[in-house]
């Protein structure tokens, strides 16, 4: 059996690099890559406590996580596809009509 | 030896998650998710939840990324150029992840998970728990697995009516 703390620290480090992605880089899809990651960090942790657990609970939520984040992913890509045929780009910083 | 295959796998795993952070085409970002994701199923065999790793390969790869690369290709003129992204905000990110690093690694240190009652009797289910998945996404979880269905189904229609070329929302 591996140490459940490899898995807690190896989410742990997948959390940071999704939410550093999605801080510094600037195209709206790769911004999307980093929620996917931070997704996965968290069902990392869910998969690994599940495993002391007899009615694996957290494998179960684990599925409905990622049943969520394909539908999500389906939605924001849609979203992105929009604002791109109407900025003509899908930098973030030029999507700032709304800004003040 | 199982120990060092997952720690192949999670190193993998982090150094093509890095790849996506230092990399500016986003064509290579992509794939390099493809990797971490590939990697973080892996973990999830190790972590005995072989039914979770090929749901993450079958959905994720086969769907998200898919759809992931189909979007980067209608975000983007024709052109033999290759899409490439800047980067923003480096120091801020930089010391905000840094420092969530930090806290959550202190908090793990403090923990002594062999010391809990429930680890200690460290029930590990067997490995080959798929049938008792679907007893209880047919039993126990049939409602949220109907309202997945539906979510699914509105994410669907929701997609298509908000790609649709016709300027019909101005």
């Amino acid at each position: 059996m591996i140490p459940i703390e490899h898995f807690v620290l190896l989410s742990a480090a997948l959390l940071c690099i999704g939410l550093l992605i999605v801080i510094i880089k600037k195209n709206a899809i790769v911004v999307l890559m980093g929620i996917e990651l931070i997704l996965n960090a968290s069902n990392i942790n869910l998969v690994a406590f599940a495993r002391y657990d007899p009615s694996i609970q957290g494998q179960l939520f684990t599925l409905f996580v990622i049943i969520v984040a394909a539908a999500e992913a389906a939605v924001a890509l849609a979203i992105v596809v929009r604002v791109y045929s109407y900025f003509k780009s899908s930098d973030l910083d030029r999507i700032k009509e709304l800004k003040g | 030896m199982e120990l060092y295959l997952f720690y192949v796998f999670a190193a993998l795993a982090l150094v093509s998650a890095l790849v996506i952070i230092f990399t500016k085409n986003v064509l290579y970002a992509a794939f390099a998710l493809v990797l971490t994701l590939l990697c973080i199923a892996a973990v999830y065999v190790y972590a005995m939840a072989p039914f979770i790793a090929v749901i993450q390969i079958i959905v994720y790869i086969g769907g998200v990324l898919v759809l992931m690369i189909f979007g980067m290709m209608l975000t983007n003129r024709l052109s033999n150029k290759s899409l490439l992204t800047e980067h923003h905000y480096i120091p801020q990110g930089l010391v905000l992840t840094t420092a969530l690093f930090v806290l959550i690694y202190k908090a793990l240190s403090g923990v002594n998970f062999s010391g809990l009652s429930w680890m200690k009797e460290g029930f590990a289910p067997a490995e080959d728990n798929i049938q008792q998945i679907g007893v209880y996404l047919m039993s126990d979880y049939i409602l949220p697995f109907e309202v997945a269905a539906v979510l699914l189904l509105s994410a669907l229609i929701g997609a298509l009516v908000l790609s649709q070329r016709k300027e019909r929302y101005p």
